[in-house]
This record gives C-alpha cells, sequence and structure tokens, in this order.
C-alpha cells in the first residue's frame, strides 16, 4: 500500500474522481514498492544531472553542493538512473527487510 | 398552450430533447432508434435546434464524444439500442463514476444471436451496472415526459448522473399516438440551463478520468454507489415538480387496481398497457388481481416496492430478459433478494416473456396469473418459467 497524505475515504474523496488541485500525485509517496535503492558515489559523479533528467519519477533534485539525490519517498528503484548515468557513479543496492 | 397532436413517439421523443434545448448529439443511427436521431440530426440541420449534431463513425465513438461534451458543460443527449449499446458498454460506466450528466434514450431490441430487431429488454439488462439512473416508459406520453425529466434529474447538482430512459423498440418507437408536447416556456420553466459542478476549462484547469489506485478505487466506486441511492429524493422531487408545471404525475411504482389483490403481475414497460386490459378482464371476472409497474429500475425504489405490495402473498414477475444459466431473469431476481428473509414477504415467481418482439397477449397475462396461483399451491420445479414457448 502506498503510504500517502492523501488516501480519501468514500465521503472525502473528490467529486467524480477529478482531480482540482494539478500537481497533487506528490502526495502519494509510493517509494515503498521499491526493492532497490540508487546509491550515489560523490568521487565519482561529475553533477551532469543525467540522472535528474532521466528519472521517469521525477525523484531526484539538486542538493547545494550540486550533487543530485533521490527522495527515497518516492523512488520505486527501477534503476535507469544507474543505468543512464555516464560515469557509473550510481550503484543499485538490495534493499533489506 | 401545450398541444395534442398525433405523433410518432420517436419524433415526439426528438421534439422534447429539442425543447430540452439539448445542446451536443452524438449519435449513431440503429434500428430501431433511427427515427429520433434522424429527426434530431433534421431539426439541427433546418436551424429548428442550436445543437452541434455530432454524426460519429460508431456507438463507441458516440458515448466517447457524450463524455467530453458533457465533461465540457453541455448539455447532452443520445439514443441507442441493442447491437448499438453493447458497442458503447466499455464507455458506459465512465460517465456514472465521472458524475457527467447526460441523456440517452434506449430503444430497447433483443440482442444476437439470432438477429432480431425486435423488442424486448436483454440489451439493458447487460447494461444493468453500469450506473445510470435507468426509467422506463409505458407509452409515448410518458417517454416524452420522462426524457424531459431525465434532463432535470441528470442535472441536479446533487444528482449529476447520466440517465437512460427506456421505450421498447416499435411497440413504442414506431407507434403514432396522441401526445401532448410542452410549451418551450413551461419547458424552460422546469429546466434551467446546465450549470455543472466542474467542467473542463483552461482558465481553470482539472484532471478528469485519472487512474484510480487500489488505495482509492473502492472509495470512488462506493461513492458512486452512495450517489445514485441518494438520487432517488431527486428523482421524486423533479416528478412533482413536473407535475406541478405540466400535470402529469409519476411515481417510482406505479400500481394499478392493487386493492385486495391476491395476485399481481409485475412488469415494466409497454406490456403494462397490455397488463392492465388483462387486468381488467380478470377483475370482471371475480379474480383479485393487480398490477405493479415499475417505472424507476436504477436505483431500484425498494421501500416504495415494498409498500406497493402491500399484504399481496403472490407475486408473477415478468422479464423480457432470458439470461441464460441465471437462476432466473434479472428484475425476478432483484425481487428476491430483496424480499429474502422478510417476515410476510411474498411469493415470488419468475417468468420470462415477450422475448424478441413476441407479443405478450391479454391470455398470455391470464395464463401467467393462473399459474403463479398453482406454483403458490405446488411449488414448481424451476425457478422461473419461459411463457409461451413450444415444447416440441
Amino acid at each position: 500500500m502506498a503510504n500517502s497524505d492523501a488516501i480519501v475515504g468514500w465521503k472525502t474523496i473528490t467529486f467524480g474522481c477529478h482531480i482540482l488541485e494539478p500537481g497533487n500525485s506528490v502526495n502519494f509517496r509510493t517509494g515503498d514498492w521499491r526493492s532497490q535503492r540508487p546509491v550515489v558515489d560523490k568521487e565519482k559523479c561529475i553533477k551532469c544531472g543525467m540522472c535528474w533528467i532521466f528519472c521517469p519519477d521525477m525523484a531526484y533534485t539538486q542538493d547545494e553542493e550540486g550533487y543530485f539525490e533521490a527522495n527515497m519517498e518516492y523512488c520505486k528503484g527501477c534503476g535507469i538512473c544507474a543505468h543512464e548515468c555516464p560515469k557509473d557513479a550510481i550503484t543499485m543496492v538490495p534493499e533489506e527487510g | 398552450m401545450s398541444k395534442r397532436v398525433g405523433i410518432e413517439v420517436s419524433i415526439a421523443i426528438s421534439e422534447a430533447v429539442g425543447l430540452a434545448r439539448a445542446e451536443v448529439i452524438p449519435a449513431y443511427p440503429i434500428t430501431p432508434q433511427t427515427h429520433i436521431v434522424e429527426h434530431l440530426s433534421e431539426m439541427v440541420a433546418n436551424g429548428e435546434l442550436d445543437a452541434e449534431f455530432v454524426p460519429v463513425e460508431s456507438e463507441h465513438a458516440a458515448m466517447s464524444c457524450c463524455c467530453g461534451a458533457a465533461a465540457a458543460g453541455a448539455r447532452v443527449f443520445t439514443s441507442s439500442s441493442s447491437q448499438g449499446l453493447s458497442l458503447m458498454s466499455e464507455i458506459l460506466y465512465i460517465p456514472s463514476t465521472m458524475r457527467l450528466p447526460m441523456v440517452m434514450v434506449v430503444a430497447n431490441r433483443a440482442l444476437s444471436a439470432p438477429i432480431s430487431i425486435w423488442n424486448d429488454h436483454q440489451d439493458i439488462m447487460v447494461q444493468r451496472d453500469i450506473g445510470w439512473i435507468q426509467t422506463f416508459a409505458e407509452n409515448g406520453q410518458e417517454a416524452v415526459d420522462l426524457t424531459i425529466h431525465a434532463f432535470k434529474v441528470a442535472e441536479n447538482r446533487n444528482v449529476s448522473l447520466p440517465m437512460i430512459v427506456n421505450i421498447d423498440g416499435f411497440t413504442l418507437s414506431h407507434v403514432i399516438e396522441p401526445i401532448e408536447l410542452p410549451d418551450q416556456e413551461d419547458v424552460d420553466k422546469y429546466l434551467p440551463p446546465f450549470k455543472p459542478r466542474y467542467k473542463l476549462d483552461p482558465r481553470r484547469p482539472i484532471t478528469m478520468g485519472p487512474v484510480g489506485i487500489p488505495e482509492v478505487y473502492t472509495e470512488a466506486k462506493v461513492a458512486h454507489d452512495k450517489a445514485i441511492k441518494n438520487s432517488k429524493r431527486y428523482i421524486l422531487k423533479a416528478w412533482k415538480e413536473f407535475e406541478e408545471v405540466f400535470g402529469r404525475k409519476y411515481e417510482p411504482v406505479e400500481t394499478y387496481r392493487t386493492e385486495d389483490a391476491e395476485v399481481l403481475l409485475v412488469g415494466m414497460g409497454s406490456i403494462c398497457e397490455t397488463a392492465m386490459t388483462a387486468v381488467d378482464k380478470m377483475r370482471d371476472q371475480g379474480q383479485k388481481v393487480g398490477l405493479l409497474k415499475i417505472r424507476l429500475w436504477r436505483p431500484f425504489p425498494a421501500q416504495e416496492f415494498r409498500k406497493a405490495v402491500g399484504k399481496t402473498k403472490i407475486l408473477a414477475v415478468i422479464d423480457r430478459c432470458l439470461p441464460p444459466g441465471a437462476v432466473c431473469g434479472p428484475v425476478g431476481a432483484e425481487l428476491r433478494s430483496m424480499f429474502y428473509k422478510i417476515p410476510g414477504a411474498p411469493k415470488i415467481f419468475s417468468f420470462v416473456a415477450g422475448l424478441g418482439g413476441r407479443d405478450v397477449t391479454v391470455s398470455r397475462f391470464e395464463e401467467i396469473v393462473d399459474k403463479a396461483r398453482a406454483f403458490a399451491k405446488k411449488r414448481p420445479r424451476e425457478l422461473y418459467e419461459v411463457i409461451g414457448v413450444r415444447e416440441k
């Protein structure tokens, strides 16, 4: 089950299931589907942002130093970032438990 | 003043849609609904009706187009029948859970095979669970009145659901009857312009029809179920207002000579007219027989139905639909489950009649009543009986 602030009951679900607020998918923290997580090796990372571009869930954000990191509340562990990284700086590590 | 004219029921329905000022009409012709959309197309082409008539390539497209137009806030009408209604099936479930109001007249017809263009209720019973409000008309006047009523109900902001008016193919659609067509002024008074709760508008973008993940699908369906159940009060209110404006009264379950009845026939649609004649004949012979007509099929008016049955002990339910392999016809099954384990419940006997255009005559109703009486004394082996089938 997705961990979410947006889970509604039949009384609170929007009329006709319309989405009235744009971008509300951010309320659905679907990262708990993940079976593996991307780990970035900052020694290899050149801050090119390919992971940020290719991430299908827009889970990556750039930190103050310019490195990219995936938000584990949304990352589903698909591994596209690791596959696309030109410097092989991202390793997919199995989630434990 | 409204005028009483001799008019084909299909044409009268088109005129009613015109009086209701429908704005978008996506439709595909199919027997026996053809005259309805043909006449609407003429009305639009002649400039008599300011609407967009969309000559779509199929019923699947017709219903898809209806959804889009309703989502954009238009008053939408379409009509279909039989195979065409089945081709719509995939889309029919969509406007109801999405709460998009629209009105469809279904000219009820059998489903193939064998190919039949004639009347029964199999086409609509296949679509029983699409979540639309559904009424059944008994004659041409009712077809006109229920069409106007349907817009009023569907577009009520507390309802906001699509609505079907069922009319029997040929028996109603192609018959010329004296029909009172209401005045434009009265219809305008009864039916104000459609103001949807939400619509697709670039100035205020919203998303309609998103994915319902397992976490919300159940809630979405329950919300729909509650909405259609809750719609009954607005259906009744709209009938009351209809009576005030047009002088004709409608109820979800209508009774005919039910006082002290030992046996009640239960039917839907045009066969009820013949059933009334049969009831008169049987009453003249001293038999205590009456008739219940189900006008509102979805949401099913259980409370009103139980009240209408009163103390009668035998119900003879007529289905114009034979679902192969089922325990009985859909109306019979509905009533049996509704009365299950209710103290003092009547004995319910299910009959299938009038398939694929076969007439259900006065003598058939007499036969049904006789059989129901016999079954009440000695339980039948089967859970339903097909009337008039040749056993050879």
